[in-house]
């Protein structure tokens, strides 16, 4: 299939699209409203549905309705707007509806900078909201990936009946590349997917107590909650399966770089200048962060790895205390960091790399 | 003999309510099932209960339900009625969700004119959390937030849903009735039965305020509740249909 040339959010959307989804609602925050403005215009085409909510808050209610009722379904927004609809994101986690995020994430804490950081790692991949629930959390680091990890997130979402969301950032969003899109499901797949949601969707159904569709975020009885909170365990444990990680040049490493999404891509570019120099360099790069690639760090050769380097656009670093988790003291951990807004330079990990090499 | 009357279908035999004696939230949903059989739209039908009292009976009811964040049903109900246009979707909130926190969802849906129907129960407190001041708690009433009354200088007046949504101009039926009487009871069964119609009809939004009491909270026994529904309740919230288009 020919490629096309398409901004980030652009091609998550249509992405999306291809995948079936056909109900979005979102409300504008930057960097991120190309998403929005994508799914105004290309939902009429293929007759789905495009709400600008009155909020974040109602935008991911209108998901959790939406998704309830057997669409697949989306919204998006960027940093502070992700913490308003942590809320819908927990009830929907709580009540097993499938659904799928962006996060075009953005300086922080607080309104932050509009510009490209990775300050909400925390956020994403240990507690998006209330209650311990956990997702799958997907970091793209080109345009190409984050079609395919927005693609194959609604097979997911509905395979776990949990939300799944993609962890991405300002300059993955707002960047342009040449990309190949997936096919589009045909209305018939879409309409078989939807029919496979028939038991649960809540659009109605026979008078009949015990085949009713009750969605539950949450229970009256305390055994029952916890029944439910085993079950969703149980589920979560099941993603080992599913880690995706680029490991590049780490068998001889002397130093691996441990960087995702957008830094992953400047410190892949790093590694690329090192080698061409001599200089032994790998990089880890987690493409979910959640759940994380621990396993990749067991496979550094650290009889010659002389530090792991933590490169992430946040200050304080916040990934680096997975990649402590993965390394459990084999070998010194550095940092090379910055937030903001401001984007990592490919000067400043060579310079954190080169210092490493002179030990 | 002739059956005239008969329990709806639509609560589960063997269930129990969780209302206190003398509340009406067990007469609106009886009064909404018996809409639901009459209209026979009951496979079609969906629930969606705010948090408070007004999720009690998803238990015993025996249609689909699900239940919203606090304040946000009638978002919810967007994305469900906007994604399957054929189920007829209702919301069922009490004051503090439709009127407090959910005042930014609900007041937007309505001006959406999002082709739903709107529960809305107003009995002026909030009843599971313990008797708080809610939006539509009247002047000089005593609440477990407010302990010497409400009042206005510090607390507002209260909230008028149906006369602030009558601003706006989407909105096709906007309505007050109350359960304090067999002849409301009967007015309110109706409003329902009209808002539900709307909504098969693509009328767009309709609510149907509903002043109840909450004995429990308010600390009276059922039957002075009821006076004091008609002596201090409906002054403030005077009965009667506000829009109807």
């Amino acid at each position: 299939m020919a490629r096309v040339l398409m901004k980030g959010c652009e091609a998550i959307a249509e992405a999306a699209v291809r995948a079936g989804c056909r109900f979005f609602a979102g409300y504008p925050i930057t960097p991120q409203n190309e998403i929005p403005e994508y799914f105004a215009r290309r939902m009429p085409e293929v007759g789905g549905v495009f709400v600008q909510g009155e909020s974040e808050v109602a935008s991911v209610n209108m998901v959790y309705g939406a998704a309830s009722a057997g669409t697949r379904s989306m919204t998006s927004s960027s940093s502070p707007g992700i913490s308003l609809k942590s809320e819908g994101i927990s009830y929907a986690a709580a009540a097993r509806v499938p659904m799928v995020y962006a996060n075009i994430s953005r300086g922080g804490p607080g309104v932050g900078a509009i510009q490209p950081a990775q300050q909400d790692y925390f956020q994403a991949t240990k507690a998006s909201g209330n209650g311990g629930f956990e997702m799958l959390v997907l970091a793209p680091s080109t345009v190409q990936e984050a079609v395919d990890l927005t693609y194959a997130a609604f097979d997911y979402a509905d395979r776990d009946q949990n939300p799944v969301l993609i962890l991405a950032d300002g300059v993955i969003g707002t960047m342009m590349e040449p990309v190949e899109l997936p096919p589009m499901k045909s209305d018939e797949e879409i309409a078989a997917i939807r029919a496979g949601k028939a038991a649960w969707a809540c659009t109605g159904h026979k008078l009949d107590y015990a085949n009713r569709s009750w969605i539950q975020p949450g229970q009256w009885d305390t055994k029952k909650m916890q029944q439910e909170n085993e079950k969703a365990a149980a589920m979560y444990a099941t993603w080992e399966q599913d880690v995706q990680v680029e490991e590049y040049h780490t068998q001889d490493a002397e130093v691996v770089i441990a960087a995702y999404g957008i830094s992953g891509r400047i410190a892949k570019s790093v590694v690329d200048i090192c080698r061409s120099a001599g200089k032994k360099v790998g990089l880890i790069r987690p493409i979910t962060v959640h759940p994380f690639p621990y396993a990749a760090f067991d496979r550094i050769n650290y009889d010659v790895c002389k530090a792991v380097l933590d490169v992430e656009m946040s200050i304080p670093a916040q990934m680096v205390q997975d990649v402590r988790a993965g390394v459990k003291g084999r070998c010194p951990i550095e940092t090379c960091l910055c937030s903001g807004g401001n984007i990592m330079s490919r000067e400043a990990i060579l310079n954190t790399v080169d210092a490493i090499l002179a030990k | 003999m002739e059956k005239i009357y008969s329990r709806t279908k639509t609560i589960q035999e063997d269930k129990v309510s969780g209302f206190c004696p003398g509340c009406m939230h067990s007469t609106v949903v009886k009064l909404i099932g018996e809409v639901m059989e009459e209209m026979d739209v009951v496979e079609k039908t969906v629930m969606v209960t705010g948090i408070g009292c007004c999720g009690l009976h998803m238990d015993y009811i025996a249609y689909d339900t699900i239940t919203a964040p606090h304040g946000r049903a009638t978002a919810v109900a967007t994305g469900m009625k906007r994604s399957s246009p054929d189920s007829l979707i209702f919301t069922y909130q009490g004051d503090g969700d439709f009127a407090s926190i959910g005042l930014g969802e609900s007041i937007s849906a309505a001006n959406r004119g999002e082709n739903i129907t709107v529960i809305f129960i107003n009995n002026g407190i909030y009843g599971m959390t313990g008797g708080q001041l809610a939006p539509t708690t009247l002047l000089g009433m005593k609440a477990s937030t407010a302990p010497k009354g409400r009042v206005a200088e510090e607390h507002g007046y209260p909230m008028h849903m149906c006369e602030i949504l009558n601003q706006l101009t989407a909105p096709a039926y906007l309505v007050r009735t109350s359960c304090n009487t067999p002849q409301n009871v009967i007015k309110t069964k109706a409003a329902i039965k009209k808002a539900f119609q709307n909504q098969l009809d693509g009328k767009g939004f309709s609510m149907v305020e509903i002043v109840t009491s909450c004995p429990t909270n308010w600390g009276m026994d059922a039957l002075t509740a009821l006076d004091f529904i008609e002596e201090k309740m409906l002054p403030e919230f005077p009965l009667g249909v506000i829009r109807d288009r």
